[in-house]
């Protein structure tokens, strides 16, 4: 599906990451494989070390962490804030929606939307898509997009699939209505069909967590996990992605007229950094357009992946200089989606630690 | 008989790459590694890494599929589809 929004831009990226960090080596004792071999995959997929919560640490505590830095710091009001979008994997109950415990931890106006989606590793493309189309109303002038997961709690410690390229974190994107016109090209895909390849299988209200769904089993690769535990199809994502993912940005440059060498960089959702640069070298850009380093320093934190990659490899130049991005993600549903936009002149684009 | 040198010297190379990979087992025999259980899906990516550093090349992401993985035969025959000189 071809999206178009127009005159809608993002003022601001903050990207909230927990302290503590925790190396490859210092887990590789709990999987079930030699370390020579997982020092091998260490190498090709970019695993090093990643950042998770302290136990008791929610996704509201990352938020509301970050919008209290962002009104301390008076680069944000509370009374100018239209709606909330929260877009997490790792609500903190399946009822009321997290957005609203946040709206009410921070003490914000009632006079306000704020709504939870559940999505993942294109959360942040369908969080951005969502609040383009909340700023069309004439009343909602400023969204606050809010990408938080805390999934490290869900993946096994003996998983060698899951577990070394998870990482936590939150970011807060402001996105306002755009004095300069501007026309923003985006698509979006989705398979039900494959709703398995990456999933949490008990927990829901289809199948109850129970000491049954508890028990650790092992997989023909000899990783241990539950039922409760996140399990990914790491053969059929890779194969999905590698299928799907180049021709929906070719589809993208060229409904916007832009060739690949036009754009700045390509700011992709980071699951591997194997995984990476066999995009970046199907879609023949430069290693160096599409950075692949958030796994290995902080995790792949779903939805949050994208923005740490922006906060962490543009930082301050996003601040005086603008460039034209192309954003995708990819992942669980399946979803898969980009944006093409132009950013820069922000008032803030950096990474606090929680 | 030159052709035939540097088919040998694919086939050796690509032999010695997964010996190194998996040690433990015998890479010279004319089985299916797959099936034998003898490369998992992150020994191919290992694989995959290896070939693209020794041969230059960067193999597509399309033809990651275990079948092709499968064999010293279709290993070559990917090398060779994904730009190496025979």
């Amino acid at each position: 599906m071809n999206l178009t929004f127009h005159n809608k831009t993002i003022t601001g990226i903050l990207t909230v990451l927990p302290s503590k960090e925790v190396k490859f080596e210092d887990e590789m004792e709990s999987y079930n494989f030699s370390v020579a071999k997982s020092l091998k995959l260490k190498m090709a997929m970019g695993y090093s070390k990643h950042r998770i919560v302290e136990d008791g640490v929610t996704i509201s505590d990352l938020c509301v962490f970050g919008l209290n830095n962002l009104f301390e710091n008076e680069l944000l009001r509370k009374e100018d804030m239209d709606a909330l979008i929260l877009v997490t994997q790792s609500p903190e109950y399946f009822m009321p929606p997290t957005s609203n415990v946040i709206q009410g931890k921070l003490g914000l106006k009632q006079d306000m939307i704020c709504m939870d989606i559940n999505q993942g590793c294109a959360g942040y493309e369908i969080g951005l898509f969502q609040a383009f189309m909340l700023l069309d109303q004439d009343e909602i002038n400023k969204v606050v997009l809010v990408n938080a997961d805390i999934l490290s709690k869900k993946v096994s410690k003996r998983d060698r699939n899951s577990n070394p390229l998870i990482g936590d974190g939150a970011s807060v994107t402001i996105v306002e209505k755009s004095k300069k016109p501007n026309t923003i090209f985006a698509n979006i895909k989705m398979d039900g069909t494959a709703f398995d390849a990456l999933i949490i299988p008990a927990g829901g209200f289809k199948t109850p967590s129970t000491p049954e769904t508890a028990a650790m089993i092992e997989d023909a690769a000899g990783n241990f996990r539950s039922l409760d535990n996140l399990v990914m199809k790491g053969d059929d994502v890779f194969n999905f992605v590698q299928r799907e993912v180049p021709p929906m940005i070719e589809d993208l440059l060229s409904r916007a007229g832009i060739n690949k060498q036009s754009v700045d960089y390509f700011m992709f959702h980071q699951p591997n950094k194997f995984m990476l640069n066999k995009l970046a070298d199907k879609l023949e850009i430069p290693h160096e357009k599409m950075p692949s380093n958030i796994v290995e320093n902080f995790g792949n934190a779903s939805g949050v992946s994208i923005p740490t990659a922006i906060t962490y490899n543009l930082g301050e130049r996003l601040i005086s200089e603008s460039y034209l991005i192309c954003l995708a993600g990819f992942g669980v549903g399946l979803t898969w989606a980009s944006i093409l936009l132009e950013v820069g002149q922000l008032k803030f684009n950096t990474i606090i630690n929680y | 008989m030159l052709l035939q040198i540097k088919i040998f010297n694919m086939k050796q190379k690509i032999i010695n790459i997964l010996q190194e990979i998996r040690p433990e087992f015998d890479f010279a025999q004319d089985i299916n590694f797959i099936e034998e259980g003898m490369l998992d899906s992150f020994d191919i990516i290992s694989l995959v890494t290896t070939l693209d550093e020794n041969f230059s090349i960067s193999i597509d992401g399309m033809d990651i599929l275990p079948e092709n993985f499968a064999t010293i035969e279709s290993i070559k025959n990917l090398l060779i589809k994904n730009g190496v000189k025979q």
